[in-house]
């Protein structure tokens, strides 16, 4: 596929392995952010291809993954309510919630459809107007933009039987909570490149500058990820702490106008909670007053449910990089795809579940052994 | 009959009435009523003038309570498998030929040549009659074409939203010659994997239709009959240890199974991979790994060494395995895994999907 096959040649991938490691004079911890990227990272076994100095610490990019279980708890009860058409994207449907997963509702009768865009939820809402379709608004600021016109077009169009469950974050507060973390080991960020393609790059010079972290923007296809590490560390070998954009055709200062414009009509900054992390001030998005008739927590009543995480469960400390996710005790035993205790293990772009998936040859015996 | 023929002509696919037979088929009804499973007139109806006419010359049967077959020398395979795919036309296939050859080529991967099928509908209230002329027709064609009878059968009616259109099961009975001895536990450390062709095109080819994704060229399924290409390959005289279908899980999944069963690490190559570039692209749109999509007219091969050469050149000059290529090797590291080396030179762990395919959200 054009600017796929490209971007996965295997003799410049050894190329810009060869500059990495020929820049390279010391060890460097750089957090790659979005679940995107992990999952290439260790899809196409890039981490082992790289020098030893170079630790890839992988981000709470994830959005299935930090979802707060008591939003997932708020689905599956707006899910299993009589007359609704829960619609979701597909991984959602395996996170489990305190009890039971959204699997778990449709084969108890529940209603739920995957879609592949929220438009289609919309369309669904359309052709049934004496059920209640609700859309599982999930992610950062990249598939926003899209939940949000869904709500434009539904207050446009009049389609009151319609409203989405919105737990929508943000990645610069995120950047800012890890490096104000006590424990933070991370010394520069690849931005997700698919977030700075919607909203520009123009929030992250600030991060650079406070913290002295290089931010590259990245892409996502071999390439693309080893060019975003080498910039980064040219930053670091030279001490320079500024934003690169490795990303260029897909992402400008100013990202995409329109849905930014979209994005401000229909979204209001709130705070957040991470799963695994906890809250993050001003971390996320809901719907602004002008279209809050649309949100799904005022028309079901589920705001009473408050739910407590799995406490065998580390995902908290592999989603802010203090743990690989091997080195949790319950990885491969009690906690697999199968059997997830954490969102980490559940979705393909979750660090446990992508070392799981790919990773197993040589994590096995370190788990068995620890 | 002006009636009925007006009543027909309005479904979206008219029966083809030239060659049917009086008294009027199937009453007045374009399409499947509960009346049509109670075993009475007007089930007899639809075995006799849509059934066996779309069957074909591949109908051989007597209308008794069971089929009466003359045993053939050598030893019997015998397998089932439903079919309840969804929709049931898509591009390059039905239902019906999917069901007929699903259950050739579970017979053929034993290294038997199949004989016999049954079939056996569940048809849902409603369905019109029109689609169960087509997939019966279709049906008809596949057994031709695989050289199996059709010599048995059942019709059943649920209500309508009980069903969905139309399920089928076939089962099948097939003849291994003598000094063949293909298994899922025959595969040995060195032996060599081979893929009779290009991957993922069913499961794409049906995913493009069941959720209204285009993607600049029409995907169409590999859906085909293998027993002659096994029986191709069994005439080399190699010793072919081990023969799967990559259908449901892909490549992914048998080749775990395999690996499973023999106790014996798989090994893949890759940029080896057949993998359509529409195959690849629609992967990459969804999340999903080719190697995890299903085929259904694909076969995966384990042969000694010795072997692969003499056993390749004999599918490729197949029409069913012309793109037939080697992909891996059985090794004596990781037993019971499947390891595949990157297009960039890192190792990765092919692991089962866990259950129906989830496409990532982002």
């Amino acid at each position: 596929m054009k600017y796929l096959d490209e971007f996965s040649n295997p003799e410049l991938a050894a190329t810009l392995l060869e500059r990495i490691k020929s820049t390279c004079t010391r060890r460097w911890a750089i957090m790659e952010v979005c679940g995107g990227q992990t999952h290439s990272i260790i899809r196409h076994g890039i981490d082992q291809l790289l020098p030893d100095e170079i630790e890839m610490i992988h981000g709470p990019g994830c959005p299935v993954c930090v979802t707060p279980l008591e939003i997932i708890d708020r689905a599956l009860a707006i899910a299993a309510s009589p007359g609704v058409i829960f619609c979701s994207f597909g991984d959602m449907l395996r996170v489990p919630g305190s009890s039971q997963d959204l699997f778990r509702i449709k084969s108890n009768g529940g209603d739920v459809r995957v879609v592949y865009s929220p438009l289609d939820a919309l369309k669904i809402a359309k052709e049934n107007p004496d059920r209640q379709v609700v859309f599982f608004g999930i992610g950062f600021e990249t598939t926003a933009p899209a939940n949000a016109m869904t709500v434009y077009q539904a207050k446009r169009l009049g389609i009151a039987n319609f409203s989405l469950l919105v737990s929508h974050v943000l990645v610069p507060p995120a950047i800012s909570a890890i490096m104000e973390s006590e424990t933070c080991r991370v010394q520069a960020f690849l931005a997700a490149g698919h977030v700075c393609s919607v909203m520009g790059t123009t929030e992250y010079p600030p991060l650079a500058e406070k913290y002295k972290v290089p931010i590259v923007v990245t892409g996502f296809e071999p390439l693309d990820i080893l060019e975003g590490i080498r910039l980064t560390v040219r930053q670091l070998e030279s001490g320079r702490h500024e934003v690169e954009n490795a990303y260029p055709r897909a992402v400008s200062t100013d990202g995409n106008p329109a849905a930014k414009a979209m994005l401000t009509d229909v979204f209001t900054r709130t705070d957040r909670t991470w799963r695994g992390i906890g809250m993050i001030h001003g971390s996320g998005w809901r719907l602004s007053e002008k279209y809050a008739e649309f949100d799904a927590e005022n028309r079901f009543d589920v705001r009473g449910i408050r739910t407590i995480e799995s406490t065998l469960c580390r995902s908290g400390e592999v989603l802010q990089g203090l743990i690989k996710p091997h080195e949790c005790a319950a990885f491969g035993r009690e906690c697999t795809p199968r059997n997830p205790l954490g969102a980490t293990m559940v979705s393909s772009e979750g660090a446990c579940a992508a070392y799981y998936l790919y990773r197993r040859l040589e994590l096995t015996p370190v788990a068995v052994h620890a | 009959m002006p009636e009925l023929t007006q009543v027909i002509t309005a479904t979206p696919n008219p029966i083809d009435l030239s060659g049917w037979t009086c008294p009027a088929p199937l009453r007045d009804s374009p399409t499947i009523v509960m009346g049509h499973g109670g075993g009475g007139a007007m089930s007899g109806e639809l075995i006799e003038h849509l059934f066996l006419p779309a069957f074909g010359d591949a109908a051989d049967g007597e209308l008794g309570d069971s089929a009466v077959l003359t045993a053939p020398a050598g030893r019997l395979a015998f397998s089932t498998d439903s079919f309840v795919v969804k929709p049931m036309f898509f591009p390059g296939g039905t239902i019906g030929d999917l069901a007929v050859n699903g259950t050739v080529n579970d017979l053929a991967m034993s290294g038997a040549r199949p004989l016999y099928l049954s079939t056996a509908f569940i048809l849902e209230e409603g369905t019109a009659l029109a689609d169960i002329n087509r997939i019966a027709t279709a049906m008809g064609h596949a057994a031709t074409a695989a050289g199996v009878r059709l010599v048995t059968g059942d019709t059943k009616v649920v209500d309508a939203g009980h069903g969905d259109g139309v399920f089928i099961n076939t089962a099948g009975v097939g003849v291994i010659q003598d000094g063949v001895d293909i298994r899922p536990t025959r595969a040995a450390v060195g032996d060599v994997v081979i893929i009779s062709g290009p991957i993922g095109l069913h499961g794409v080819a049906i995913m493009s239709c069941r959720e209204g994704l285009e993607f600049g060229t029409t995907v169409e399924t590999d859906c085909a009959p293998l027993s002659g290409l096994v029986q191709a390959m069994i005439a080399t005289g190699a010793d072919i240890h081990v023969l799967r279908d990559p259908t449901r899980g892909g490549v992914a999944a048998t080749l775990n199974e395999i690996a499973k069963a023999s106790g014996v690490g798989v090994t893949l190559v890759e940029r080896d991979l057949p993998i359509p570039e529409v195959v690849g692209n629609a992967c990459s749109l969804l999340g999903l790994d080719p190697l995890q999509v299903a085929n259904e007219g694909k076969l995966i091969a384990m042969v000694a060494a010795s072997d692969a050469e003499t056993v390749l050149a004999a599918m490729q000059a197949h029409e069913y395995g012309r793109q037939a290529a080697v992909i891996g090797r059985c090794v004596a590291d990781h037993p019971g895994m499947v390891v595949a080396r990157t297009g960039l030179g890192g190792n990765r762990v092919v692991d089962l999907p866990i259950g129906e395919q989830l496409p990532r959200i982002c």
